[in-house]
């Protein structure tokens, strides 16, 4: 029998990794040193690194935050040694201009408010997560703190019980279950209404709030939405589908062009109901950007959604007629389209109309990123297998019908990159009406840096801008992230 | 049994205008044509009947009248006496210029940065998404006027150079002052002179001849070059053996240009120092600085995402088979890689290009005189007359616009995939 000096009868333990291949180290090496080139590109990027945020964080921090103009500031620095740094004072002093422009002080909780009511409004359109009763709870949060802010007696007392029925909405909607909500429901506790309700409202409250005057004027212009509505209904099965939809569009046309002035004015002089008046040349700041930005996003998705279908349309003349005007509004500057608005969008009125500025600005800023929104759900249509559109043919659904249902909705999530992105241009695009004179944020600097305090500053005022125009842009991007994986069907 | 009858001929309704889907297409078309023309109608009286009352009926003479304003950065001679047809003419040089240069500068950064986010180094793809997304996230215009704010308030003034404060960089050859940067401008001491065109016309331009000697020999020395290459491919051919090339490549370009340059005397006219002011050399004004670098870096950030696009667009399969071949990665990268790529990106890097085009009429914003400027700017301005200045400016970005579309679609013909 062989003399086996050595058999191993049992398994050695597991080895931990070497310590270059895990942790910190591994991953640098993994990452940052693999490589000659590599190396060099970090040490690089690491100097880079060093000499801008050296050159960054002290001038950030700088204990300037009180001073009322730059000499002070300059002192300051004298002081410490004589290297610049950042001199806030004009952040402080200038910050609500930044926001509200020449809005007059008194009235500023309004255009605070429509914000707030525009989250509200937002959120059951762009998140499905949040339940029915907490977006409720949400409105009366909004609603009661603006009722305490305006103070007097009964704002407060308003206030407070909105916020108390917040309270007491949001406690029991944190205290019963899911399951036994479901058991209320069907033993026939009324469900609260759509939170959609409230968004549909919102087009009709925000413009009354930013722009004031008699509340009969928004409760006229959603009454047109009624009547055409209405009209549609009763018509209905005396006339066609086609025949009853013009005669409702007519209606609703009649009522805003002729009618809803008389009706608003009328009602005033009764129940004079409204708001100080706020005239379009003391909007300025963020407010006026987010108003233009809100305006022409909310409304160049339909239109755009519409002039892609013409486009993609088999009537010829429909055809032509969208593809010109696509082709021509994508074909100029912004800016010239915003000298039509400032100059000759009057004369091509009615002798006599002098319409709102901005107003003037919206319809060109809307009509030119409906241009680019056409192009993008265009892109989303032809990406479309033709497959879809015969399936849709197949069983037997009519055109609009075929787009609601199967095309539209598959389209619309391919294109959704490219519309948050066109969103995303035209928000940045709003800063260009600082050149046809109105006083958005890049508008307002001129005037800061004109005056005599803050003659000479650059970097704090158009770096606070920038970092604003950055949050709000950062933030569209990363919803349109969101919204690509929820709605994502594909297998993983 | 049941049969299926069709409907009897020849029995037209006026309701079937609606519900007959072979009479409905018509209708609505006849519809929206009556009512485009209508609004087109409407807006026209209504044009006409304030233009009326203003007195202002439309004309272009406007155009041939003197301008009487100046424009201090030109690439023709103007003065003030000239017509505004002159004027914008020079602003319409001013954007193809900015443009120009635009989309050469925007084109390298984009290169690079885009090359560099697909990098697997950590630290350099970080970096260059902060660069992207900080460029692409905050408007424009802001890059703009930001940009200006910082040249006029932070580059030293002339006097500052007087009292020795500040220095002229690059081995003193480059002065860069908050009036601008005055940059080494290239003279020629035997030179031919120039070459004037079109007479005394709004239209006149002068052409140098020594730069037109330069180009021609350049180009001779490309066209030899090209032989030299097609020579090398049919002895490849041939013999399965490529000759050596390059130095005659580079030899044909390269030694009669210097030559060409020796002969017509070429040297550097430095800027210099005198009284308040730079004199000689080329000067850069601030506005033609702060819009070329805004529009170069903002449009730099969108072409790196273009190009990493490209990239990622062909398949890792497509390296794989041609190292499989046999191919070296040099040649894998020009044979395989970079052809599939730059299918996905040259179509949205011209858009782009477009897009820089079109947004280089922000200059207004700096003072910069370019077509906005003169024709929709000042010009305007002056003689009151908006509708025609608005009409000839939408015109004239019509038209570029509608060129460039016009190469991308003959590019993307030349490229389509020509499936069997």
């Amino acid at each position: 029998m062989p003399d086996l000096s050595y058999v191993r009868s049992e398994m050695l333990p597991e080895r931990a990794p070497p310590a270059s291949q895990v942790g910190i180290v591994g991953w640098a090496r993994a990452n940052l040193f693999n490589g000659i080139g590599n190396s060099i590109l970090t040490v690089l990027s690491l100097v880079f690194l060093w000499y801008v945020l050296a050159a960054i964080l002290p001038w950030v921090f700088a204990p300037t935050w009180s001073k009322g103009s730059l000499n002070e500031c300059r002192e300051v620095f004298a002081a410490d040694g004589g290297h610049g740094a950042a001199c806030w004072g004009v952040i402080r002093e200038r910050w609500v201009q930044l926001m509200f422009g020449f809005y007059p002080e008194a009235e500023r909780w309004r255009p605070v408010l429509a914000f707030g009511l525009l989250f509200v409004a937002l959120i059951p359109v762009l998140f499905n997560m949040i339940s029915r009763r907490m977006n409720w709870v949400l409105l009366l949060v909004v609603l009661g703190l603006a009722g305490v802010y305006l103070g007097g007696v009964l704002g407060i007392i308003v206030g407070l019980a909105l916020l108390g029925a917040a309270a007491f909405v949001g406690f029991k909607a944190f205290t019963t279950s899911k399951e036994d909500r479901a058991a209320e429901i069907a033993s026939g506790v009324k469900r609260l209404p759509n939170p959609l309700f409230f968004s549909a409202l919102y087009p009709f409250i925000a413009p009354w709030l930013l722009w004031g005057g008699t509340i009969w004027m928004p409760v006229g212009a959603a009454l047109g939405f009624v009547i055409s509505v209405l009209a549609y209904r009763s018509l209905l099965p005396f006339v066609g589908n086609l025949a009853g939809l013009i005669i409702a569009v007519v209606a609703a046309l009649v009522w805003w062009l002729l009618l809803t002035a008389p009706f608003a004015g009328g009602l005033h002089t009764i129940i004079p109901i409204g708001l100080e008046p706020v005239e379009s040349r003391d909007f300025g700041g963020f407010m006026l950007s987010i108003t233009i930005g809100v305006v022409a996003i909310a409304c160049s998705l339909p239109i755009g959604i519409v002039l892609a279908l013409g486009r993609q349309s088999d009537l010829l003349i429909v055809k032509a007629l969208c593809v010109g005007f696509i082709e021509f509004i994508r074909g100029v500057p912004l800016i010239t389209l915003l000298f039509v608005a400032s100059t000759l969008l009057n004369i091509f009125m009615p002798p006599g109309t002098n319409f709102d500025i901005i107003l003037r600005v919206l319809i060109m800023v809307t009509l030119f990123a409906a241009a680019y929104m056409a192009e993008v759900v265009r892109g989303g249509l032809a990406a479309l297998p033709k497959g879809q559109y015969e399936a849709a043919d197949a069983l037997g659904l009519d055109y609009w019908k075929a787009q609601r249902l199967i095309i539209m909705p598959q389209a619309l999530k391919i294109s959704i990159p490219g519309i948050v992105s066109t969103f995303i241009g035209v928000f940045k695009d709003t800063t260009l009406v600082s050149i046809i004179g109105l006083l958005d944020p890049l508008g307002l600097t001129n005037a800061i840096r004109a005056d005599q305090n803050w003659n000479g500053i650059v970097w704090e005022l158009y770096g606070f801008i920038a970092l604003m125009f950055f949050i709000f842009c950062f933030l569209m991007s990363r919803y349109s992230m969101y919204l690509e994986r929820r709605l994502r069907t594909d297998h993983r | 049994m049941t049969t299926i009858t069709d409907p009897k001929q020849g029995q037209f309704r006026l309701s079937m205008l609606l519900y007959d889907s072979r009479y409905r297409a018509i209708t609505i078309q006849i519809i929206a044509l009556i009512g485009f023309l209508t609004l087109i109608g409407w807006l026209l009286s209504n044009t006409a009947q304030n233009l009326a009352v203003l007195s202002k009926e439309p004309s272009f003479s406007f155009m041939f009248e003197p301008s009487g304003y100046d424009i201090n950065q030109r690439l023709l001679d103007y003065d003030s006496q000239d017509t505004h047809l002159r004027a914008s003419l020079i602003g319409l040089l001013n954007t193809l210029l900015v443009a120009a240069m635009g989309c050469v500068a925007a084109t390298i950064i984009g290169v690079i940065i885009g090359v560099l986010r697909l990098s697997p180094n950590w630290i350099v793809s970080r970096l260059t998404a902060v660069y992207v997304e900080g460029f692409r996230n905050v408007p424009l215009l802001l890059w703009i006027v930001f940009t200006m704010a910082i040249l006029i308030e932070t580059l030293p003034r002339p006097s500052a150079f007087r009292k020795g404060e500040a220095s002229m960089s690059l081995w003193d050859t480059v002065a860069m002052t908050n009036r601008g940067i005055y940059i080494p401008e290239p003279l020629f001491s035997r030179s031919l002179g120039d070459m004037h065109l079109l007479g005394a016309s709004a239209l006149r331009f002068d052409v140098s001849l020594d730069l037109l000697a330069l180009l021609a020999v350049v180009i001779a020395g490309f066209l030899t070059s090209i032989l030299i290459k097609r020579r090398a491919d049919i002895i490849q051919e041939a013999t399965g053996l490529r000759p050596r090339t390059w130095h005659l490549r580079l030899g044909v370009v390269m030694l009669p240009f210097l030559l060409v340059l020796t002969i017509l005397g070429f040297h550097l006219g430095y800027p210099e120092l005198k009284g308040f002011n730079f004199r000689g050399g080329i000067h850069l004004r601030n506005s033609l600085i702060a819009l070329w670098v805004a529009l170069s870096l903002y449009t730099g950030a969108f072409v790196a995402e273009i190009v990493r696009a490209g990239i990622l667009a062909v398949s890792t399969g497509q390296t794989e088979a041609a190292s499989a071949l046999g191919l070296r990665p040099k040649r894998t990268m020009s044979l395989v890689v970079l052809p599939q790529a730059l299918r996905v990106i040259i179509p949205p890097l011209i858009s782009q290009y477009l897009n820089l085009t079109k947004n280089s009429s922000l200059a207004i914003a700096v003072g910069y005189m370019d077509i906005t400027g003169t024709l929709g700017g000042i010009t305007m301005n002056q003689t009151g007359r908006e509708l025609e200045a608005v009409l000839l400016l939408m015109l004239v970005y019509l038209a570029i616009s509608l060129t460039i579309s016009a190469v991308m679609n003959w590019y993307n013909q030349s490229v389509t995939l020509r499936e069997r």
